[in-house]
């Protein structure tokens, strides 16, 4: 059997009294497309930020390329993020840099390019997503939200990373966009031969996008499996969650009007 | 309930603070000193703090020096005042005045600045995408500004040293028609190396201060645009009132050295 890409073992998050992650176990194989799904404040981003060394599990390990990364030091830490490329939930594009050192910041930070250099491969990475060199030259205020979207993915992908982490890559874009932008994944995953883990609650991308798909709730992985047979689950809390229904096993915590 | 538990509960939090600050305040300074340094951004923020303050400081210690001019002349004996005034403003602005007002004022201008950007980079996890990005927020935010805060002050200072006496020397000899070369040459005679050192090195430190402040308020502000806010008012208020503290402790050290 191949080292998993990412694995977590049972790994336990909280903040102050209330429990976030309770326990959960994971896997991503090399190459593999694994979309998490679940509810909203359900520790989706929080899983994300634990694999990427920004918030530190409570207990259990995570394990990238079979290395133990819980607890490294800052060098090591930087080492291992080099093989990452995130999309932020909210684009974080850093709003002090034109759009094309933002997307060639990898570039230019992480791996000592020249300026000139790093620019036309940015330049390149800005295409590769539909966009034209002189939006390059703007500033991230001045692009719409699905732009931005797009500038942090091809930021994302620049330096041409292992293991790609998309937050919620569709939220907040209208059904076209988002649907382009679930093209620019597939593509830009299957180009790179990256390893890929997503989130979002759009079930119409987690489709398209993944070949696993995983459901966070209560903070455990409560199903895990192929992304055809997400609708024979026989799982009642997923078939209520792939079929947004407000009746079944999941109830939000809300007081009647 | 336990009387006392109010008050432990905020001794505890006293001391957590303080414990936080110090850690910050040891990797931020550690930073400073090991490479790589981002010569790139030092530059711009020793641009927006040394050069952009000028306007500011420039006016707080004409008019600063200006006041003293007059309330000297009003304290002392018609005969006495044309060379008390000299005296006074001169060890008056390099002494106290000018790294007080000048530390106050970039304060308000640059303290503020800084913890409202970080703040704002923090809470749209701008910082987050640094760390993926394998960019160390400490190196590529912290490190430059608390450089520039610490060189560019006392440079800040030495002109508004300059500037100070000349509002003194408006005022003694426009208004007052004392003569001009009494003026001086009692300043002159009367100012020390260590007047103006002292002043300078206050001001290093006041320079210190000011851009910790802001970068530790902003660097740790959380919650959305209320908690910008918060990190900016804290910014200039803690700042405010250690540059006051700091000030006597070294007035203090350097009178009985
Ligand atoms: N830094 C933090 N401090 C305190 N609580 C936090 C922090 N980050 C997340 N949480 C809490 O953890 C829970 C899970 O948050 P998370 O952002 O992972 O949700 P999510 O599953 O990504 O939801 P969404 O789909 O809405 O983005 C939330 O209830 C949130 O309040
Ligand atoms: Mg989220």
């Amino acid at each position: 059997m191949t080292t998993p890409k990412i694995k977590l073992k049972d790994v336990h998050k909280g903040f102050g009294d209330k429990v976030v992650l309770d326990g959960v176990d994971l896997e991503v194989a090399p190459g593999e497309s694994l979309v998490i799904i679940g509810g909203s404040g359900s520790g989706k981003s929080v899983t994300l930020k634990c694999i990427l060394g920004l918030l530190t599990p409570d207990s259990g390990q995570i394990e990238v390329d079979g290395e133990p990364i819980v607890g490294i030091g800052r060098a090591e830490r930087e080492r291992i993020n080099s093989k990452f490329g995130m999309l932020f939930q909210g684009a974080a594009l850093f709003d002090s840099l034109p759009v094309w050192e933002n997307v060639a910041f990898g570039l230019i930070q992480g791996e000592r390019m020249d300026r000139a250099q790093a620019k036309e491969i940015a330049l390149e990475k800005l295409a590769a997503v539909g966009l034209e060199a002189d939006v390059g030259e703007l500033w991230p205020a001045e692009l719409s939200g699905g732009m931005q979207k797009r500038v942090g993915l091809a930021r994302a992908i620049a330096t041409e990373p292992e293991i790609i982490f998309f937050d919620e890559p569709t939220t907040g874009l209208d059904p076209i966009m988002g649907d382009i932008i679930n093209d620019l994944i597939v593509k830009c995953v299957r180009e790179l031969g990256a390893t890929a883990l997503s989130i979002t609650h759009d079930m119409a991308s987690a489709r398209k996008i993944s070949d696993h798909i995983a459901m966070l709730y209560k903070g455990k992985i409560i199903w895990i499996g192929k992304t055809e047979e997400i609708d024979s689950s026989g799982e009642p809390h997923v078939d209520q969650f792939i079929h947004g229904r407000a009746e079944g096993p999941i109830q939000m915590e809300l007081r009647r009007l | 309930m336990n009387p006392f538990q109010p008050v432990g509960k905020a001794v505890l939090g006293f001391l957590e603070a303080t414990g936080k600050l110090a850690l910050f305040t040891f990797m931020a300074v550690s930073h400073c000193v090991r490479p790589p340094f981002y010569y790139r951004l030092l530059l711009r923020q020793m641009i927006d703090i040394g050069y952009y303050s000028l306007p500011v400081v420039g006016m707080t210690t004409l008019f600063a020096g200006m006041a003293l001019g007059l309330q000297t002349y009003a304290g002392f004996s018609r005969f006495s005042a044309e060379d008390a005034i000299a005296k006074v403003v001169a060890l008056g602005i390099t002494r106290e005045l000018g790294p007080v007002l000048a530390g106050l004022m970039v304060a308000g201008r640059i303290g503020a600045a800084m913890a409202a950007e970080l703040g704002t980079m923090r809470v749209t996890e701008q910082i987050d995408a640094l760390d993926t990005l394998s960019t160390n927020p400490f190196k590529y935010l912290i490190a430059p500004r608390i450089i520039a805060g610490l060189t560019m002050l006392p440079l800040l200072v030495f002109v508004g040293d300059i500037i100070g006496i000349f509002g003194g020397y408006i005022v003694s000899v426009y208004k007052l028609g004392f003569n001009p070369g009494v003026y001086i040459s009692q300043t002159f005679k009367v100012l020390e190396f260590i007047d103006v050192f002292s002043g300078l090195v206050k001001a290093g430190v006041f320079g210190f201060i000011v851009t910790l402040m802001g970068c530790y308020n902003g660097y740790n502000s959380q919650g959305g645009a209320q908690g910008v806010g918060a990190a900016t008012t804290n910014a200039v208020v803690s700042a405010s009132i250690l540059i006051l503290i700091f000030n006597y402790v070294i007035t203090e050290l350097f009178l009985t050295a």
